[in-house]
């Protein structure tokens, strides 16, 4: 599981687990915080560390177990570190019509990477997604918060060179 | 009450009652997997599908609550077909070859339902969710790949024992249950206590089996093999062979274990007279020199490895003693070994019990006061019921056989061990008696007997005063009364704590099906053993007070202390 | 309130800010300031005017003037020509896609043109920031209305004579569903709302949350002063940020106003508003995995009976309603329930949102009465094929719903009758193909869907789909069986009648309706080994690839 591509974590990450503890104090015992929790700590690590889904555990009272359940439901989190910048190139209905599988394997001839992985440099991670409501200018890639719409292959490198 | 119609009958129950439990009431079963009375109804399976007129769906019988007019229909094509394809579907993802090695087979609820439902084909083939197979604890052993994920192990885990060991990981066609992080339930907070084996319909969780080698043990000439059995094993072990649950088979197990080949039948019932007694002065010592109290029984070693995980802060709480197979164990190795003159690093102790945890414990580094293991093997009552037949004994065609001296001589209050409760009604029978030295009229401590989850009682010894007690069965239990002690409003001297819900009778090495039902049967057949033993009270068993004037001295006194009693350790949370 | 002489109105919804839309908006500003307009012209921010694939746009009003697909250097020729020179800029005007010229109003477009607006009545007019814009087209007045002079027993009677049905997919009567609720016992009460908008090709309550948000705020209140609640829910997913942004903005704003919180308009009502936020899973989307997932655990559905209106969120009884269902209730309590059953068919009423994507000329969002007929919405609303293709066919409700072929192009667009033709109205999604697409890819992709997206609890669903989808796709490769078609057949209709909730009960559409209209082309991949879309690449092919 820790060998994707490349496992060194951010220098900073062990500057984060101050605030990780601190956001799990304000909902220390609630156990219906789970999830929130579990965003915010992924906004702040971009992943969900082993020892982070522990604190929450021992944070939120819900057993560790229950924790990596629902940390393994939502596709949203994940248990390994993202690159720099991650490209979700969306697989909606409208995008798929339109052509955004072409996109992945443009992407993923382009980057060497297979969706789900990340670059060796971590420059970007690649991911699906299903929808991101722009499927009237399908196909859409996202890179990180910015949305492109109407993107072909062509488009693509343009795109990219924005993000170091 | 409401009335409603099922297959044309009609039916009064309570409103909310399932269609389940309705259609009982008239003698209409539907089969069901993911169900578990007591524990868990999630309408996952889809195996207890019926009509019910009005719903455009087919309805889950185990959770659709009865209401007035309902008219249900169990058994027609499209019910049928709709079972049917539930079990097919599970069956096209589970490994089918595997029956005959499997250790549930002919025991498996799968197996009968794919049968009752007249599945001929492998209809549907494709690619398998697969998993892996953990046995690296040596108690426990799950085998993802058998796993049709109903759950229940998830849910005695989490609601009963409130350990939530494994849980359900990952969606989709690669759901599985299992402990975070994928980990073996060796690395996690486990308390191998098997009450998940109990509850899994099929072959995914089964006991690591030790029985290969205690046959090559047994077949050794140069081994003498030494084997004893928990008192809650005799009361479930008929089962295995086609008696009634609640039947004592005392006499015909002790002739079948003979015929096996062990050279000494001894029985973990006289240790549990030494507990008494042992357990007994460290409670009266704690009461009378300002010790830890409450004391907290330890002879349930899922207990004890709950309590290390979960309140390391509370371990001073626990009594010293070591469980009673793992005392018999070490006077084995040195007391019967020295008076039989046999070199104890020949000797191997077997012990039968209902408990997975106990493989567990056996291994413990600290399980070795004499030098020696303690205890070699521990099998289950399941693996010596397997035991029983590959030998190819005729069970019900046994005469009774009986247990040797001098470690197989007990009392009632030994037997009642295995239900929750016992520990403390034979330590109360003692401690009367022997701080008051007056005889007791009544020996049956009523209150702290049957399934109530906490059971409490109050209980006047003459020279100590009122001295307060708690009983609590199932880990659940135990965590309630360890929270309670750590807010400081648990004011018992007192407290016995057994791992399983209804004590050692269920534990998770006992023959399954387990229900409250089959649990107050079992505990009622100890109970009447208890009841037709002459001697009833530990203090009394002769050979308690021979093996004190031999060999330990006096209770609590440097043997003991060397060989009946241990310590604990604090593990991690996770 | 100041009058304008003109008014500006950017798109900002999502679609047009993947555009660039924020340049045009800071072009126009600059362009305003430049040239003295200040005083006269107010540039307003809106969500989305519905047809996205024109943007980035504006909307110049009192005029009504559309200029689209327009760059920074359009936007300050807009400001000179326009706004200052009074002369329209015919260049970034709409093109008829049929005659080729120029229409210059808004409403004399076909796209806007057959379109009923009563969810989207402020979507793209107002700014979604600012309360009070919501406030002066009558905003908050049906919540004061409610509180000050109906009794909760008279608001579900308005509501189930307007005959509204539920906009999330299954179309229940949203009266009774409050009747319901207001009906159970609790010691407290709930009110949520379902903007998990999971369908992979809907944006439809996206755009309402991001253009109009305080319509599903006010009408969450109404919805708890009639039940008895206090406290609502919104459960929204994480791939929506602007439409969290927005929605936060604006319930802050209602408390703000004290259109939210304690003793509202001085009745004594409380109620309040707050936001959960999904995590990527679909089914979410199902009213109990969705109130699970409220409460921090696997989305995981379970059985009803017991109904959310009965025991629903943390076990109380909790009223559960789509994004669409609650934007028409603020209108139908002001017009009536007469007003509002005017429109739609029989037992269909009121108007429906469609997110029109795909392969027609016009993408976007349009509302339109129930009944209209899908031939309208794709020719007419949608302009017809791209690129002079074929229609082949429309997909409605997406993943959980069905395909429908030109041979039902006339069909009206009801919850009746698409049910009858194997398809669903679903939440709105609609998504066009032609003769590019290839049906049995098509019916895989949206297996693929499901299939990643069950929650894995029932067996029928857990492991039925996957086996439907092994068969898609050794068909898709070429290495069908002459009993595929069979098979997959008897899957589907044992797994819709065995699974657990909706996911499962539904996944089978998309395969049994092409199956039911393209049954020779499922043949010809598994006799001919031919594709003739081109998309299965090992198969041989007819045309060369060519996804546009
Ligand atoms: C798999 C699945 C996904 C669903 N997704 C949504 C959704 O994204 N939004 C929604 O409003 N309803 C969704 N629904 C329907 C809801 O369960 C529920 O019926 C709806 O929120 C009720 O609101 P309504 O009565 O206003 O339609 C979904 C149902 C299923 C089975
Ligand atoms: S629906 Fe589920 S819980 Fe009910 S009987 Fe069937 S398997 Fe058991
Ligand atoms: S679990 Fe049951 S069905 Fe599966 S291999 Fe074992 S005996 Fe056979
Ligand atoms: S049950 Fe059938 S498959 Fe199994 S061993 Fe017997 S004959 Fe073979
Ligand atoms: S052995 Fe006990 S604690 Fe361990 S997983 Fe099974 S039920 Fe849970
Ligand atoms: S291990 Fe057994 S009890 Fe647990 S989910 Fe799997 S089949 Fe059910
Ligand atoms: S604790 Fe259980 S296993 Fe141990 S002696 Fe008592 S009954 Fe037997
Ligand atoms: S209660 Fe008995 S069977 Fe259960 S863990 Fe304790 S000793 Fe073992
Ligand atoms: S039908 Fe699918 S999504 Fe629904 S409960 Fe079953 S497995 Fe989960
Ligand atoms: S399908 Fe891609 S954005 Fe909706
Ligand atoms: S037994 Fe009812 S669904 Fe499993
Ligand atoms: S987002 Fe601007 S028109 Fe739809």
């Amino acid at each position: 599981m820790e060998n994707q591509g490349c496992s060194c974590a951010p220098i900073n990450e062990e500057d984060l687990y101050p605030k990780i503890e601190e956001i799990i104090n304000q909902h220390r015992g609630n156990q219906n915080a789970l999830i929130m929790v579990l965003h915010k700590a992924q906004n702040l690590f971009g992943y969900l560390p082993g020892r982070v889904q522990e604190m929450v555990s021992l944070g939120l009272g819900v057993p560790l177990s229950e924790v990596y359940g629902v940390a393994t439901f939502y596709a949203f989190f994940s248990m390994v570190p993202k690159g720099r910048h991650e490209i979700k190139v969306c697989l909606g209905t409208a995008c798929y019509v339109r052509g955004g599988q072409k996109i992945v394997e443009y992407l993923e001839k382009g980057l060497g990477v297979r969706v789900g992985d990340t670059t060796k440099d971590r420059r970007f991670s690649l991911n699906e997604v299903r929808c991101v409501g722009a499927c009237s200018l399908a196909p859409a890639v996202l890179v990180n918060d910015d949305v492109y719409a109407q993107v072909d292959p062509a488009k693509v490198d343009e795109i990219l060179v924005k993000y170091e | 009450m409401v009335t409603l119609t099922i297959d044309g009958q009609k039916v009064q129950v309570e409103e909310g009652t399932t269609i389940l439990e309705a259609a009982r009431k008239v003698n209409v079963r539907i089969p069901t997997l993911c169900y578990l009375p007591e524990v868990q109804a999630i309408g996952a399976c889809r195996v207890c599908l019926v009509e019910v007129e009005g719903n455009r769906n087919l309805q889950p019988a185990c959770v659709f609550p009865a209401s007035e007019g309902l008219v249900v229909h169990t058994n027609n094509l499209r019910v049928r077909r709709a079972r049917k394809f539930s079990v097919e579907m599970i069956v096209s993802d589970h490994p089918m070859d595997d029956c005959l090695t499997c250790p549930r087979n002919q025991k498996c609820e799968l197996q009968k339902l794919a049968d009752d439902l007249g599945i001929r084909e492998v209809k549907f083939t494709g690619e398998k969710s697969g998993g892996q197979i953990d046995d690296l604890s040596p108690s426990i052993v799950r085998d993802q790949t058998k796993c049709i994920l109903c759950r229940r192990c998830v849910t005695v885990c989490k609601e009963v024992q409130t350990v939530s060991a494994i849980y359900t990981q990952g969606r989709g066609f690669k759901t599985r249950v299992e402990p975070a992080f994928g980990r073996s339930l060796n690395d996690v907070s486990c308390t191998l206590c098997g009450q998940c084996i109990l509850v899994c319909p099929v072959g995914a969780i089964t006991e690591k089996e030790n029985i290969e080698e205690v046959w090559h043990a047994i077949f050794d000439p140069s081994k003498f093999v030494v084997i004893q059995d928990a008192p809650a094993v005799r009361a479930a072990l008929g089962e295995e062979f086609g008696y009634p649950p609640g039947t004592l088979v005392t006499g015909k197990m002790l002739a079948a274990v003979r015929r096996l080949g062990f050279n000494r039948v001894f029985d973990t019932n006289f240790a549990a007279d030494l507990t008494i007694i042992e357990e007994g002065s460290e409670l009266l010592k704690r009461i009378r020199e300002g010790g830890v109290l409450p004391m907290i029984t330890s002879c349930s070693p899922g207990w004890i490895k709950f309590i290390e995980h979960f309140y390391p802060d509370l371990l001073p709480h626990l009594s010293t003693c070591k469980s009673p197979h793992q005392m018999l164990g070490a006077l084995t190795k040195t007391y019967y070994a020295e008076k039989a003159g046999i070199d104890p690093r020949d000797i191997v102790v077997v012990s039968v019990m209902p408990c997975t945890a106990k493989k567990f414990e056996c291994s413990r580094p600290e399980m070795a006061g004499s030098g020696y293991r303690d205890v070699d093997y521990v099998i289950t009552t399941r693996e010596l019921a397997k035991m029983i037949r590959q030998a190819g004994i005729d069970f019900a065609g046994l005469e009774n056989g009986y247990y040797d001296d001098p470690l197989g001589e007990y009392t009632g209050a030994a037997t009642i061990f295995g239900a929750t409760g016992g520990v403390m009604e034979a330590a109360l029978r003692t401690a009367c008696e022997v701080a008051t030295g007056k005889t007791l009229e009544n020996l049956d401590f009523q209150a702290v007997r049957g399934l109530d989850g906490i059971k409490e009682a109050v209980v006047p010894v003459d020279g100590i005063g009122n001295v307060k007690v708690a009983v609590a069965h199932g880990l659940g239990n135990a965590r309630k009364i360890m929270e309670r002690i750590k807010d400081g409003t648990a004011d018992y001297h007192f407290i016995e704590i057994m791992c399983c819900p209804g004590g050692c009778v269920s534990g998770g090495g006992q023959p399954v099906p387990v229900n409250d039902e089959i649990r107050r049967l079992r505990a009622q057949a100890l109970y009447q053993e208890d009841k037709n033993l002459k001697i009833r009270k530990s203090h009394e068993n002769p050979s308690i007070k021979r093996i004190y004037e031999e060999f330990l001295g006096q209770p609590l006194g440097e043997k003991s202390h060397h060989l009946l009693h241990t310590k604990y350790t604090a593990r991690g949370r996770f | 309130m100041k009058s304008w002489r003109a008014q500006v109105l950017v798109c900002a919804g999502a679609g047009c800010v993947s555009s660039g839309c924020r340049k045009i908006r800071d072009a126009i500003v600059a362009g305003v300031e430049n040239h003295g307009l200040k005083q006269e012209v107010k540039v307003i921010e809106t969500g989305c005017i519905g047809s996205c694939n024109l943007g980035p746009l504006v909307l110049i009003n009192p005029e009504g003037v559309l200029y689209q697909k327009l760059t920074p250097e359009d936007a300050r020729d807009i400001v000179a020509e326009h706004l200052a020179g009074g002369k329209l800029v015919e260049r970034l005007l709409y093109k008829d896609p049929l005659t080729g010229r120029p229409v210059a109003r808004l409403e004399e477009i076909d796209f806007f043109k057959y379109q009923q607006k009563i969810v989207l009545r402020n979507c793209g007019l107002i700014d979604p920031m600012n309360i009070e814009e919501y406030v002066a087209r009558e905003g908050y007045q049906a919540l004061h209305k409610v509180l000050t002079s109906m009794t909760p027993e008279k608001v579900v009677d308005e509501i189930i004579d307007s005959g509204l049905r539920g906009r999330g997919g299954a179309g229940f009567s949203t009266g009774l569903k409050w009747k319901f609720a207001r009906q159970a016992q609790g010691a407290l009460k709930y009110v949520v709302c379902n903007a998990d908008e999971g369908d992979p090709g809907a944006f439809m309550d996206r755009s309402v949350l991001e253009g109009d948000p305080h319509s599903v705020i006010e009408a969450m209140a109404i919805a708890g002063y009639t039940i008895g609640s206090s406290q609502g829910y919104v459960y929204i997913r994480a791939e929506y940020p602007l439409a969290i942004e927005r929605l936060e903005w604006a319930i802050r704003q209602a408390r703000e106003r004290k259109y939210l919180g304690r003793n509202i308009f001085g009745t004594g009502f409380d109620f309040d508003v707050e936001i959960r936020i999904g995590a990527g899973a679909f089914v979410c989307g199902e009213e109990t995995a969705l109130l699970t997932s409220i409460e921090g655990r696997r989305g995981e559905p379970r059985p009803r009976p017991p109904f959310p209106a009965v025991k629903g969120l943390f076990g109380f009884p909790t009223l559960i309603n789509n994004v669409e269902t609650y934007a028409n209730i603020p209108a139908i309590i002001l017009k009536g329930a007469q007003w509002f059953a005017s429109f739609g068919t029989e037992k269909s009423k009121g108007t429906k949102v469609f997110a029109l994507a795909g392969s027609v000329i016009n993408t976007g969002l349009v509302e339109v009465p129930m009944g209209t007929t899908l031939r309208d919405l794709v020719f007419k609303i949608g302009g017809g094929i791209m690129d002079k293709k074929q229609f082949k066919a429309a997909q409605t409700g997406g993943p959980s719903g069905g395909c429908i072929p030109a041979e039902h192009l006339d069909i009206p667009i009801d919850y009746e009758s698409l049910t009858r033709i194997g398809a669903i109205v679903g939440s709105g999604g609609l998504i066009i193909t032609d003769e590019n697409t290839c049906i049995v890819d098509f019916a895989r992709f949206f297996m693929d869907f499901t299939q990643s997206e069950s929650c894995g609890k029932c067996p029928p669903c857990r492991i039925g789909t996957k086996r439907i989808l092994e068969i898609l796709i050794r068909i898709t490769q070429g290495r069908g069986r002459e009993d595929d078609i069979d098979r997959l057949v008897e899957l589907c209709n044992n797994i819709k009648d065995t699974a657990l909730c909706g996911l499962g009960q539904t996944a089978p559409n998309p395969v049994l309706t092409t199956i039911k209209y393209f049954r020779d082309e499922y043949l010809e991949h598994i006799n001919d080994k031919h594709c003739r879309a081109g998309v299965c690449r090992r198969l041989k092919k007819q045309a060369a690839v060519k996804i546009s």
